[in-house]
């Protein structure tokens, strides 16, 4: 809904773009309090974000530009409905949203902003969502995202798509948007629910979209498309009935879509050309290894620490760190695994994450140890972030019993 | 059986999307609890929070209504109920109490022919 509005009041205009919405939502909720909600919420939305596009076009036309593109056609009023309703079409919403990621990625925004910058004005991440998804503080990235919106309100028009070099210099801040839209999805912090599916179904729509264009079909894109596809053929084994979260071990892995699986191999084996091996590439493998294994025993473990090495060659961190330790922990033992995490140079950085915690539990409960297991699930069911996780822990706490 | 009108007087939503469906949620459990209990005898509208005011003889055109945005009527509902003190009660109910609005209950004026 920004990528339209925006496409229509020009980029400068953004901070109207999100008056209207937010306008729009107002209003939205006001009515359905009374009349209930529709059947297809969004498409409501869409229709009031329209009118109210509209009205504002009829009162400010005389006193704000808006797209320069479309100049007169948004003065008169013969030509302004039938443009604005143009913009509306499914069609043209696709592309508006693609060219309006794009324009996130200004040349004087680093890559953090400009990921920022997506998640929180297309994806419609809260800045607390934003401030997790980049392990870091509420105002750090409060911060960044002003400024960010600032320095794109300065642009003069939305950026082109069909220009074949910026778009390839863009693109990485493009995907790494979508991947982190996914995993907020996959294990994000909601309060309602653990994992949200429809996230991660909007992250895989808008790769699809991606992917339709040639410039953006690049090795990485297909990577990126494979690990969805493979992490989200296993959501429905994550949880159980109730919502509650299991553990790799606990799950049914005959509720894995087949289907699923086979289409991310597929990306998978796309991806595969040229020299470049991206992020997306190594955690798509890791999926794969997992997706395809009969069960955690017969999983191999030790290719996976290898890939983990290969990823933490390429960007270092310590929440890559910490999976490595578990997969070494399977692959050797839970005394390994344990040392492994000891070793972990910027284990601060975790010290929030209640799974660093809790992982650390799993391996002493698994060797034995209870006490020390009992204590670092505690200190897991203190940081957890959601009823569901908390539910989770108690769970892996009363197992040490 | 009397009728009642509600008047909801509060600011308007506020708040992140999720608090606001909260509470937009609330208010879709309360009408649904006054229908099934028989007691709503027309949902009524949401309203704008600005329109024109008419005034006077005169016949005046204002825009408005200027209150504190806390004093405008942002909806009304028409309630059946046995008397005053039971369209009070059921009025408690009112999600709008909790974002500190008012719910003004008044009984339809009606002479019986």
């Amino acid at each position: 809904m920004v990528a339209t509005l925006t496409r229509i009041f020009g980029v400068h205009n953004l901070a109207l773009v999100e008056d209207v919405v937010q306008d729009a939502f107002c209003r939205a909720l006001e009515v359905w309090k009374f009349r209930g909600v529709p059947d297809n919420p969004s498409a409501w939305l869409m229709a009031t974000a329209k009118n109210r596009a509209l009205d504002v076009l009829r009162r400010q036309r005389t006193v704000r530009t808006f797209a320069p593109e479309l100049g007169q056609l948004l003065e008169s009023e013969w030509t302004l409905a039938p443009v604005v309703e143009e913009f509306f079409a499914p069609g043209a919403i696709r592309d508006d949203l693609l060219r309006m990621m794009f324009s996130c990625c200004h040349p004087q925004l680093g890559e953090q902003a400009r990921v920022a910058l997506i998640l929180n004005i297309l994806c419609g991440f809260s800045v607390d969502e934003v401030a997790n998804a980049f392990v870091s503080s509420h105002a750090a990235t409060a911060k960044r995202i002003t400024r960010a919106k600032k320095i794109l309100a300065g642009s003069k028009r939305l950026f082109d798509i069909e220009v074949p070099a910026d778009f390839s210099a863009r693109l990485p801040a493009v995907l790494r948007a979508l991947y982190l839209l996914f995993n907020e999805g996959y294990h994000g912090a909601s309060p309602q629910s653990a994992i949200r599916a429809e996230l991660c179904h909007e992250a895989m729509r808008l790769v699809s979209i991606l992917l339709e264009y040639r410039a953006a079909a690049t090795p990485a894109s297909h990577g990126l498309m494979a690990l969805m596809c493979l992490n989200s053929a296993r959501l429905a084994g994550r949880s159980d009935s109730a919502g509650n979260l299991l553990s790799l071990g606990d799950q049914d892995r005959s509720l894995w879509d087949r289907q699923l699986i086979a289409k991310g191999v597929k990306f998978l084996e796309l991806s595969a050309t040229g020299s470049e091996i991206s992020e997306y590439h190594i955690e798509a493998a890791i999926a794969a290894i997992h997706a395809n294994a009969a069960s955690i025993k017969e999983t191999d473990w030790h290719s996976i620490v290898g890939l983990y090495d290969l990823l933490m060659a390429q960007n270092p961190s310590p929440i890559i760190a910490l999976n490595r330790a578990i997969a070494v922990a399977q692959s050797e033992s839970a005394e390994r695994g344990l040392e492994e995490i000891a070793a972990i140079a910027d284990w601060k950085r975790l010290a929030e994450y209640p799974f660093f915690f809790a992982a650390q539990g799993e391996l002493e409960l698994s060797r034995g140890s209870l006490s020390a297991a009992k204590q670092h699930f505690c200190t897991a069911l203190a940081l957890a972030r959601s009823p569901i996780e908390r539910r989770y822990y108690e769970q892996r706490l009363a197992a040490c019993d | 059986m009397s009728e009642f009108a509600f008047l909801y007087r509060g600011p308007g939503p506020s708040g992140s999307p999720e608090q606001m469906q909260k509470v937009m949620q609330k208010w879709v459990a309360w009408f649904k609890d006054l229908r099934e209990k028989g007691h709503l005898k027309d949902i009524g509208h949401p309203l704008e929070r600005a329109g024109r005011v008419v005034k006077g003889a005169g016949k005046a055109v204002h825009d408005g209504p200027f209150a504190e945005a806390k004093d405008v009527v942002g909806g009304f509902t028409l309630i059946t109920a046995k008397d005053l003190e039971q369209a009070v009660q059921l009025s408690k109910g009112c999600p709008i109490l909790e974002r500190e609005g008012s719910v003004e209950v008044r009984p339809l004026q009606k002479i019986d022919m």
